[in-house]
């Protein structure tokens, strides 16, 4: 979608879209309602008060540990691409005036996945919330474990958990937000042991990526499996909200979850992670 | 490269049934220069047979691992359970409307100490293999986990995880009761617990289902086990749309427990008996139990939240990258 272009076409509907209406409307089909995946810097943008947001953590670099094939080749063409170093931007800032530790996730970078910087980048967003009493938000965009640092990968799953029950116990509310797609590793850690788990709506949600499952010999399945939809239905999730509403409702879940914070924990400007 | 054990182990079956036939004769043999020459021709045999048992796990690669880790007769869970500890009681159910057979438990006594146990449970046959569903477990077997870790915090036991599992299920059922969660959550409860936890990977670690119930102070892996964020032929499947492939993914992925020990995941290796723990179960039993007990032995004295903070330091350190 480059936006110097006056049109575009809805990935879902196929329908013909004014470039400045699709972003007027946080690149939601007009028609069809179809959420558009976002890039991290403009997820932020949307969703937290202007200027608010200082990025932290950029230091960190993802090595080849593992001296997998393609790895650097991936890494480097997705750094390239995206202008960032990994799947995940952390930092912190504000909304609606309320300081929280918030991380968000870039599909476009290796598919969002998670290796040791993105664990680490989540990790230290927990644990800056819960040093610091703010609430932390995770919005969430990956198709797993990054596979290339193997075992590496899948103790970040163990490590980012760890660091949310760390929040639980200090009492810091941790909230996740599940978008376009969620998946396997990152699912089944820091993802879904968040207090509150929302989603946007159509989201791809589930455990087993399609050709792992196959791999497993899973074949019929519903229509609506693996979407927020189902995942809704089935209880693993508070709420579906809509693009539109979701800087309000994280606002006032900020604002409900966290009004105790204020009293009982100092609050830190800028935490210095 | 051998797509199964029984495929890469055949031609040691062959000189193993050689010789039991050979035995066989030698029994009934009554000729007594016959019988004699009968068993030396068994004595130069088994030397053959000792002697390429040596040379095949001297070297084991990464495929071949994988094939001994999913060897058929390799000790399971329960294996362990009846030779290391005493007063096992099975205990089943996760309290929300559901029972799992891949994740089985509950408490023991070790060298008259109560512990908790919990591990996954594959099966020999092919009845039993689908009863415990093929080692892959799905939301209930970890929730019937949590209770039970509920339980050894309550009652002050340490708790010790059997791993071996190709991976959590991934059916449709799983994905409706929230695999996902349960496999997080598990995680998070074990990250909570004030008492001593070892977890050993027996056979197969396979990736969300395996760390769901090692999130432990302790991890070790035996000799010929494996551990991956992914299982070698779903690896191939992405990388190369090959299945077939798995033996080049087993090695890209560095899953046996050399890599594991070196890339700091684990923290003990522990020796399988010769020509693997499927050559002689009650012997491995002993080594894991000796690990097991020298491992809680230094736990043990710890306060309760020292053993929890030790725990969050060891994870936390996971993971290898650079700072510019
Ligand atoms: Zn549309």
């Amino acid at each position: 979608m480059d936006k110097s272009q006056a049109f575009l076409q809805c990935a879902n509907c196929k329908k013909i879209l004014f470039s400045i209406e699709f972003e007027q409307n946080l690149r939601v089909c007009p028609h069809c309602g179809h959420h558009h995946r976002l890039p991290a810097k403009l997820r932020i943008d949307l969703t937290f008060d202007e200027g608010s947001f200082q990025e932290l953590d950029t230091d960190l670099r993802s090595i080849d540990p593992l001296s997998f094939p393609e790895y650097e080749e991936k890494r480097k063409g997705a750094e390239a691409k995206t202008g960032t170093f990994d799947s995940i931007i952390s930092g912190s800032a504000r909304i609606d005036d309320n300081p929280v530790s918030i991380a968000v996730a870039d599909f476009t970078f290796m598919g969002g996945s998670m290796g040791s910087v993105a664990g680490e980048k989540i990790t230290r967003t927990l644990e800056r919330a819960a040093e610091h009493g703010m609430p932390a938000i995770v919005f969430c965009a990956s198709g797993g474990a990054r596979m290339q640092e193997g075992l590496l990968s899948l103790m970040q799953m163990a490590k980012t958990t760890a660091a949310a029950a760390r929040c639980a116990e200090v009492g810091v509310p941790y909230i996740a937000v599940f978008t376009d797609p969620t998946m396997a590793g990152v699912l089944a850690s820091y993802a879904s042991i968040a207090d509150i788990i929302i989603a946007e709506p159509k989201a791809l949600v589930g455990f087993a990526g399609a050709r792992v499952a196959k791999q497993a010999g899973v074949s019929k399945v519903p229509d609506d499996f693996q979407t927020a939809e189902f995942v809704f239905k089935h209880g693993m999730l508070d709420r579906i909200v809509p693009r539109k509403e979701m800087r309000s409702t994280l606002s006032t879940l900020v604002k409900t979850l966290g009004g105790n914070l204020r009293t009982e924990l100092i609050k830190e400007d800028v935490p210095h992670g | 490269m051998a797509k199964n054990f029984d495929e890469w182990n055949r031609p040691l079956k062959e000189l193993e049934d050689g010789i039991d036939k050979l035995k066989d004769f030698a029994k009934k043999e009554t000729n007594p220069a016959k019988k004699t020459d009968l068993e030396s021709k068994i004595d130069e045999l088994e030397k053959r047979r000792d002697n390429y048992i040596e040379v095949m796990f001297q070297r084991l690669g990464p495929w071949e691992k994988v094939l001994v880790a999913r060897a058929p007769k390799r000790p399971y869970t329960l294996d362990y359970i009846s030779a290391i500890f005493t007063d096992f009681v099975e205990l089943q159910g996760d309290r929300r409307g559901f029972t799992d057979n891949a994740i089985i438990g509950g408490p023991a006594m070790l060298d008259g100490k109560p512990v908790m146990v919990v591990g996954h449970q594959k099966g020999r046959n092919i009845q039993e293999r689908q009863f415990r569903n093929f080692g892959m477990a799905k939301p209930e077997g970890y929730r019937k986990a949590i209770r039970l870790f509920d339980m050894a915090e309550r009652f002050r036991m340490p708790v010790i995880s059997f791993v071996d599992t190709p991976a959590a299920d991934p059916g449709v059922e799983s994905e409706s009761r929230g695999i996902s969660e349960a496999i997080a959550a598990g995680m998070f409860k074990m990250f909570e617990l004030t008492v001593p936890t070892v977890a050993i990977v027996i056979g197969e670690g396979g990736s969300g289902g395996a760390i769901g119930i090692a999130a432990s102070n302790r991890v070790l892996m035996l000799e010929h086990s494996v551990y991956s964020v992914i299982p070698p032929e779903g690896c191939a499947a992405i990388l190369w749309r090959m299945p077939e492939r798995g033996a080049d993914a087993a090695t890209a992925l560095k899953l046996t427990a050399e890599h594991a020990l070196q890339l700091g995941i684990i923290d003990e290796i522990v020796k399988e008996p010769k020509g693997g723990a499927h050559r002689d179960p009650l012997e491995a039993s002993q080594i894991v139990k000796s690990a097991i007990t020298r491992h809680l032995a230094e736990l043990t004295p710890l306060a309760p939240g020292e053993i929890k903070n030790e725990r969050y330091e060891k994870f936390r350190k996971m993971g290898i990258f650079e700072v510019a």
